[in-house]
């Protein structure tokens, strides 16, 4: 009995992906005519890019829970992490101390660069924040930065500030129209100025996840 | 065959390869490491998807920050068990 249960087991699991990739190949090869939909709804959306504009535009709710959930996660790691531990930073080698001194001014200009392009090109918040976020990575590991478990005001306002704004230019289109409907007119405005604070949250949040860790490394 | 199909099979292989290599070895430290590249070639496959902004995103959170997170997972795995030997 246990010796055919492993087999029984791959035979199923092989059976299902079968169906799995017949059930692929039967689908008819364009059911929905997204693209040509984006494409005509461009000009009203404030951006240039169609990717940015379904992220912050057309499907914003999307975005906004999104970052609503990073936020919450955020919240479950700083619930486990320890405040009374060490906070200190250790130093690491003075080649990587440098090297990481170096690298984090260019690395802001980077994630500022993919903020700012994302309006016509591959880019906005989420690439921008993770640039942010692994430059943060890196001056930790380079021992120029102290553990962030216990946030105080300024780090708290820094990883809420990208949903608070998200929520009050929702709140604020609801007495204008519906939920996140901009106007045309301050569409690229509304976007761009979500999209920054969008990049400050997710490089805080992002990072934090790595640096709410406080174990005293040897 | 063209180069592109040929390099398209070599990216599918490779990525197939890792990820069952990444669950399979029995040093932790190395599933990790075989992780990382996994994620970068996993941007790749986005990259040549047509997909730019994804292959961003997936360099950055997928191979660099997860890839950090997992190899202090590891550090500290190694830490709880060396006092023990």
């Amino acid at each position: 009995m246990t010796r055919a249960l492993p087999v029984l087991i791959v035979v199923l699991a092989a059976a299902f992906g079968a169906l799995l990739a017949a059930a692929l190949l039967d689908l008819p090869p364009h059911a929905v005519r997204l693209p040509a939909d984006v494409a005509a709804n461009l000009a009203t959306s404030g951006v240039a890019h169609p990717v940015t504009a379904v992220l912050l535009n057309f499907r914003g709710y999307d975005t906004l829970l999104e970052i609503a959930v990073l936020l919450l996660a955020l919240f479950g790691v700083l619930a486990l992490a320890k405040p009374h531990a060490a906070h200190v930073a250790h130093p690491a080698h003075p080649l990587l101390q440098t090297l990481a001194r170096l690298l984090a001014p260019l690395m802001v200009l980077v994630a500022g660069y993919l903020l700012w392009v994302g309006a016509i090109a591959p880019g906005g918040a989420f690439q921008a924040g993770a640039v942010l976020a692994a430059a943060g990575v890196l001056l930790r590991l380079a021992g120029l930065l102290p553990a962030w478990a216990a946030p105080k005001r300024m780090l708290r306002a820094g990883l809420a500030l990208g949903l608070m704004v998200f929520v009050a230019v929702a709140v604020a289109m609801l007495g204008h129209a519906t939920l996140l409907a901009y106007p045309p007119a301050l569409a690229s405005g509304l976007i761009l100025m979500i999209e920054a604070s969008l990049t400050l949250s997710i490089g805080l949040i992002l990072a934090s996840l790595y640096l709410a860790s406080t174990e005293v490394r040897p | 065959m063209s180069a592109a199909l040929a390099f398209d099979l070599l990216l599918i292989a490779a990525l197939v390869w890792s990820a069952a290599r990444a669950l399979t070895v029995a040093d932790l430290f190395r599933g990790v490491v075989l992780f990382i590249a996994f994620g970068l070639l996993m941007a790749l496959a986005w990259a040549r998807l047509g997909a730019p902004d994804i292959a961003l995103a997936e360099a950055a959170i997928g191979a660099g920050l997860t890839g950090a997170l997992l190899l202090d997972a590891v550090g500290h795995l190694r830490a709880k068990r060396e006092p023990d030997t």
